[in-house]
């Protein structure tokens, strides 16, 4: 699984509005399951499935019509349209609801059926357009468990989301994208070794000391991730949280005599790690240089 | 993937355009609010033109044989163009986004919402039909006439639906969708569906003369009084079947530049 973070309006939803062959890139290609989205587009579509940002149920009609009615449109006969129906209405826990009018759905059942609808015939890959959004945290955990449930099963799941801890709890990738662009890409892991799930900040007196010890750092066998600030004169330097190395970090720079005059540790929150990562750590004024 | 790809693509087509067919038609049949709509509406006027201005309009015959023809007509238009709020309804929300992104053949959602229409308003024109019958309304047609009169009034359901389409496929919102069902609402008014167009001034009476409704209003009236009906029945066919393939080109059209986006 796979997942695409980012703010509003960064380009996730073009992303894969683009893979989904809803629209034509302006430039470049992309292929999904080994077809081309623009020359190939049929093949695509008959290997992907799609949820969108607002769940596209049909509200005028039942749970389990909305299923057929999909297995149908997918290409089922009817006898596996029916099975798949009921399974599916199964798995996703809405068996005692699926007489009951779409209309008359909390949100969250309408995304888990939302979900029930993309799986209807099993494609290889799937493509989650911000699947929580706006959802209450409890519904949010049921969504969670049945799309970590769809990526067990083997299917590939390109994920969107704004929200670095869904990101976490579903992805094996991600992918930081803002405007436009890839900012990063890594596991979770990775990821949170650049944003620092704690981070040392090193104040120095002058510009030419931080620029040294910058280097310095970057320099360190195991390479810690830094991130200099020049106009405050701070260093952000991410760590595990364990004194040990943060005291390693602080040896190393005694040793050449690059001693930063105070020392904060610092655990951002994932918002505050999301917004630096996605360079929009100030808002109130214009983007700082990036040292 | 577990779909069977033995079928042709024509068949698929259909079966498609049937599945989106059920889609639409049980949306229909539960859209409550819009089906009472579609038949209190017309229930409603042919009351008016019956009891309240009829006995102030002449015509040769008694009035409500020369008013229901129109009162069908009017019905059949009116209920057709509620196709502009469905269409638009799935335009603007994520509905489209889910059916173009599945392997159907992209006709087949307009196809649906059509044929939907159609077989609501020919329910709705039979429930007119049947109070007609019951308020005094006389015809003298034999089945070959009544065949006829169902079939043109199923050209015109069809070109209107289609017009329709259209019109929700442009509209950015169900609301301004509606739009489209006052037009063809008050193009009756100028035609022969309730006063001949004769005691018209001369501008609206030309206008009156042209406009597409008249010839079918003519023909259907023709159709169930047993009276002839002249060149009419030739030109209502002729713009009834140019306006379905005018209005399915011209929707397909605009379906694809919509989605192409």
């Amino acid at each position: 699984m796979h997942a695409l973070l980012g703010p509003n309006g960064a380009g996730k939803t073009t992303t894969i509005r683009i893979l989904a062959t809803l629209i034509k890139p302006d430039g470049g290609a992309a292929t999904v399951a080994g077809y081309d989205v623009v020359m190939q587009a049929r093949e695509v579509r008959r290997a992907i499935s799609l949820t969108g940002q607002y769940a596209a149920v049909d509200e005028l009609l039942t749970g389990e019509e909305n299923l057929l009615m999909m297995a149908r449109l997918r290409h089922l006969d009817r006898g596996t349209a029916k099975r798949r129906t009921a399974e599916l209405l199964e798995r996703f826990a809405l068996t005692d609801a699926r007489r009951r009018r779409v209309a008359t759905y909390s949100g969250g059942m309408r995304r888990r059926l939302d979900l029930a609808l993309s799986l209807v015939c099993s494609p290889p890959v799937i493509f989650l357009d911000e699947p929580t959004t706006e959802l209450d945290p409890r519904s949010r955990r049921a969504v969670w468990d049945a799309v970590r449930e769809l990526a067990r099963s083997g299917i590939t799941i390109l994920l969107t989301t704004q929200q670095l801890d869904e990101a976490d709890e579903l992805a094996d990738r991600i992918t930081v994208i803002d405007g436009g662009g890839v900012i990063a890409e890594g596991s979770a892991d990775q990821l949170k070794a650049v944003v620092g799930n704690e981070s040392a900040v090193l104040f120095f007196g002058e510009l030419g000391m931080l620029d040294a010890a910058a280097r310095v750092l970057r320099e360190a066998a195991d390479g810690p991730s830094v991130q200099a600030d020049a106009d405050r004169l701070v260093l952000r330097v991410g760590t595990d949280g364990d004194p040990r190395s943060v005291k390693r970090l602080l040896d190393l720079l005694e040793r050449r005599e690059l001693a930063p005059v105070r020392l904060e540790l610092h655990r951002p929150s994932l918002a505050e790690a999301f917004l630096t990562l996605t360079g929009r750590r100030n808002e109130r004024g214009p983007e700082r240089s990036q040292g | 993937m577990t779909s069977t790809s033995s079928h042709s693509p024509l068949y698929w087509a259909i079966n498609d355009s049937l599945t989106l067919i059920g889609r639409s038609s049980r949306q229909s049949m539960r859209r409550i609010d819009a089906l009472i709509t579609a038949a209190v509406l017309p229930l409603m006027m042919l009351l008016l033109f019956v009891y309240v201005f009829g006995g102030a309009i002449r015509v040769s015959g008694s009035y409500i044989d020369y008013v229901v023809p129109g009162i069908i007509l009017l019905c059949a238009g009116f209920g057709s163009a509620a196709t502009a709020v469905s269409v638009c309804q799935d335009m603007t929300s994520g509905a489209i986004d889910r059916f173009r992104s599945l392997p159907i053949v992209s006709s087949a959602l307009l196809t649906g919402h059509v044929v939907a229409s159609v077989l609501r308003n020919l329910v709705s024109t039979a429930l007119v039909l049947g109070v007609a019958l019951a308020l005094g309304f006389r015809p003298h047609a034999g089945i070959a006439q009544w065949l006829g009169a169902v079939g043109i009034l199923l050209a015109f359901m069809a070109a209107i639906s289609w017009l329709a389409a259209c019109f929700g496929l442009i509209a950015r919102s169900p609301e301004a969708a509606d739009a489209f069902s006052f037009v063809v609402m008050f193009v009756p008014y100028v035609s022969s569906a309730f006063v001949p167009t004769g005691t018209m001034p001369g501008v609206l009476r030309a206008f009156a003369a042209h406009q597409p409704v008249t010839p079918i209003i003519e023909t259907v009236r023709g159709l169930m009084m047993g009276t002839s009906t002249g060149s009419h029945a030739a030109v209502a066919l002729a713009w009834c079947l140019g306006g379905t393939i005018a209005g399915a080109a011209l929707a397909t059209l605009l379906y694809r530049r919509r989605t192409s986006q």
